[in-house]
């Protein structure tokens, strides 16, 4: 057995639409003066753009069509991820989309279905993840001890816009699901993010003392499964994302490349700049391989070792991929480059966070030589 | 499409592989070349030479070609299972690549029924041995400027200039030889002519280069009033550059009219990975220290990537971007990658890593530091890396020249 192992990449036809309707939805709506004017707002998002990925039903793409979902399966969001990461389109979708695939995969028979109700019916959600800095942590710091929760919570995604909360706790040592409506959080226990990428909305919120109804936790095997499977999909989701950012962010320097003159000569005739574009462009390459390799061997059920090693692989790629280009971009834009109004900042500024989200390369790499090297 | 039912491959298959099984030869003692631009000694020659016949012999070799010239005219189907198989087992390399993939198969599509009784057979038997002549010293990888005159003189042509990387020219009977015949025409392309050249007649001599691996592979071919009859000339004056990017077409293996065989070893980097299993570093297994395991991650990584973009550039709606992007950017990846994976090899390997062929202690007789030394050719061949990143960059991303 090769080292190089699976290698099937399919992408079907119901893939390649969404693609083309998820490209256009967001080249229009999220235009780089629309980006800008959300960096400082409140919310981080445009609610109206939220409300039509809504009626397009976008966040039940991938819940079954009996709880309201379109039951495409997490393959079919890859393109969207994609698309909104070219765009650099924000919202609470990946969080929602996780925090559902979390629930759907760690739900002992209907346990969990009124909320996955709500998210495929567009109400936000998201999951409390980060016990600390550490994306790599296994033990889970955060207790659920007769229906209480201690523990604080960092980064948790578009918390702010959050219906509910898929807190990730631990009972006795064995990982447990608490299922927490945004009402239980009060203001007081919240605390905004300023995130290095300025495009995303988190909060760090302290959970202790927030009552758990009995019927709102979710226990068993299946819990610790669905833990693992989302990490490896949020880490895919994100590869999409930076793989579609990078993308663009290449564009972006291209076209500077392409307009601006030094020394009486377009600055895009040097080598010392073309080389390393053609890097990028083959590091964007790679990394859209490595997804869509990564969305072929997804499945609903718990992902097999293939799945594992291509979403790592994936994140891997687009983690490192992502920032190159932004770094380079910042770069070769010269003095602009060095601007808060030059559009490189804002690549480089995401890849800096991106990179860290559910795991960064070395991380994923140091799982792979386990999986790799140790068979 | 092929005509062939699945059962008919599926029971050729067998068959080949029941014959590579078989016969698939013992370790000579030396090292054997890992591709057909490595033949560096007369021992290897002979070597390859007696595989290849046996190759063509058994029936495994220029299957598509028609029977009249040593072929026996079935699908070319066979040939590509064949050459699938040949390369599964892991067998030496068929050596006589020029013929088999570039010479042959041109004399098969445009050559006289005179041409193809004369050459065809003797490519695929291993008796005669084509070389190149295209590229030129002072020219690199621009062809259209090839400088060697041909001069016409009654039913002679007489030949005057240099060729350079003429793959196993001093071994070789004939050369598919680029010339200018008319050094006065407008554009420079239009002046050159095709010839199929004997290689053993007066004024031509071809002086083995000794490589970087201090073996030999390659001549500078010298022609100095070298006179060759006219009727070797492949089409009409003028028309050799068009003959010459023909030859290229042919690349793409026995379903483009190639003869088949494999001509070159490929070097997995599970073969690398194995080759390390003994290896200490700080007193424990080289493969358990982290920093080692995360370079052959990325590796790993590196080749995959490869793999998937070939996969990857067959889904159209994956490919709308930059639609020629992964095509263009293969031969820079995929030998940098190679060469990236050869040089790791070597590192991993301690202080064996500093041993070279000929010391006995060395790993698989210093295979990879071979393989490393020689991958060079292929990051410069062909266009160097470095002028297939501008290619890209002005072709694909539009950068200014």
């Amino acid at each position: 057995m090769s080292v190089i192992g699976n290698t099937a990449l399919r992408f079907s036809e119901d893939q390649a639409m969404i693609m083309d309707v998820a490209r256009a939805f967001c080249a229009d709506r999220s235009p780089m003066a629309s980006v800008r004017a959300l960096l400082e707002s409140d919310a981080g998002f445009d609610p109206a753009v939220w409300q039509e990925m809504v009626d397009m039903g976008w966040p039940g793409m991938t819940l079954p069509e009996a709880l309201g979902g379109a039951g495409l399966g997490v393959a079919a969001a890859v393109p969207v991820f994609e698309a909104m990461g070219r765009s650099l389109l924000g919202g609470p979708l990946m969080a929602s989309l996780l925090a559902g695939q979390l629930l759907l995969r760690a739900q002992v028979g209907n346990a969990a279905d009124n909320a996955l109700l709500a998210i495929a019916a567009g109400a936000p959600a998201t999951i409390a993840l980060l016990d600390s800095a550490d994306w790599g942590a296994e033990r889970i710091r955060c207790e659920l001890q007769d229906g209480v929760l201690r523990g604080v919570k960092q980064q948790v995604l578009e918390a702010a816009a959050a219906e509910w909360f898929v807190v990730v706790a631990q009972e006795h040592n064995a990982p447990v699901l608490a299922v927490v409506p945004a009402t239980a959080v009060a203001p007081a226990v919240r605390r905004d993010h300023v995130l290095i990428d300025a495009t995303r909305r988190a909060q760090s919120i302290d959970f202790t003392g927030i009552q758990v109804s009995e019927e709102a936790v979710l226990r068993g095997p299946a819990v610790a499964s669905a833990l693992r499977d989302v990490r490896l999909m949020g880490a895919l989701l994100l590869a999409a994302e930076a793989g579609g950012s990078a993308a663009s962010c290449l564009d972006t320097t291209v076209d500077y490349l392409k307009t601006r003159k030094q020394f009486g000569k377009l600055i895009g005739s040097y080598q010392a700049l073309k080389h390393p574009c053609v890097d990028i462009l083959m590091a964007v390459d790679s990394t859209r391989s490595f997804v869509y390799h990564a969305a072929t061997l997804l499945g609903e059920d718990a992902l097999d070792t293939d799945a594992e090693i291509a979403c790592r692989m994936a994140k891997a790629q687009a983690t490192e991929t992502l920032k190159y280009a932004g770094d380079r971009a910042v770069q070769f834009h010269g003095g602009m480059g060095f601007t808060w109004e030059c559009d490189a900042q804002l690549y480089l500024r995401r890849a800096q966070w991106v990179q860290q989200a559910f795991g960064d390369a070395p991380h994923h790499r140091k799982r792979l030589a386990e999986l790799l090297l140790d068979r | 499409m092929s005509q062939v039912s699945e059962e008919e491959k599926a029971a050729f298959r067998q068959q080949v592989a029941a014959w590579m099984q078989a016969n698939k030869p013992a370790d000579p003692g030396f090292l054997l070349p890992q591709s057909f631009m490595e033949v560096g000694s007369e021992q290897q020659l002979d070597f390859l030479r007696e595989w290849q016949h046996k190759v063509w012999s058994a029936g495994y070799l220029g299957m598509a070609w028609p029977r009249e010239y040593g072929g026996q005219g079935v699908d070319p189907v066979f040939q590509s299972i064949a050459d699938q198989e040949m390369r599964r087992h892991a067998v030496p390399i068929c050596f006589n690549v020029i013929g088999l993939g570039w010479a042959g198969p041109l004399i098969n599509d445009i050559g006289t029924e005179a041409e193809k009784a004369r050459y065809l057979k003797g490519i695929l038997t291993g008796e005669d041995i084509w070389c190149q002549g295209f590229s030129e010293p002072d020219h690199g990888s621009d062809l259209g400027n090839a400088q060697l005159r041909a001069r016409r003189d009654g039913e002679e042509y007489v030949l005057n200039g240099t060729k350079i990387w003429t793959t196993m020219g001093n071994f070789a009977k004939y050369m598919i030889l680029l010339a200018r015949t008319n050094p006065e025409a407008e554009r420079k392309y239009d002046g050159l002519s095709f010839f199929l050249a004997p290689m053993q007649v007066a004024g031509v001599d071809p002086r083995p280069i000794r490589k970087l691996t201090g073996e030999y592979g390659f001549t500078e071919t010298f022609f100095t009033d070298a006179r060759i009859p006219a009727s070797c000339r492949m089409g009409e004056e003028g028309q050799g550059w068009k003959i010459a990017m023909k030859t290229l077409q042919y690349e793409r293996g026995a379903e483009a009219g190639a003869a088949g065989g494999l001509a070159f070893v490929r070097i997995a980097i599970d073969d690398m990975i194995a080759g390390l299993a003994d290896v200490e570093r700080d007193g424990a297994p080289a493969l358990q220290d982290p920093a080692i395991r995360d370079q052959l991650v990325q590796m790993i990584m590196e080749e995959k990537a490869v793999v998937l973009g070939d996969r990857r550039a067959a889904i159209g709606p994956l490919t709308t971007d930059y639609p020629f992007s992964l095509p263009l950017s293969n031969k820079l990846r995929f030998t940098e990658s190679t060469r990236r994976m050869r040089q790791l090899a070597i590192n991993l390997q301690g202080a064996d890593g500093g041993l070279y062929v000929g010391d006995e202690g060395a790993r698989e007789g210093g295979f990879w530091q071979r393989a490393y030394l020689n991958s060079f050719s292929a990051t410069i061949g062909g266009g160097t890396s470095q002028v297939q990143a501008n290619i890209i960059a002005e072709h694909i991303l539009g950068l200014p020249k």
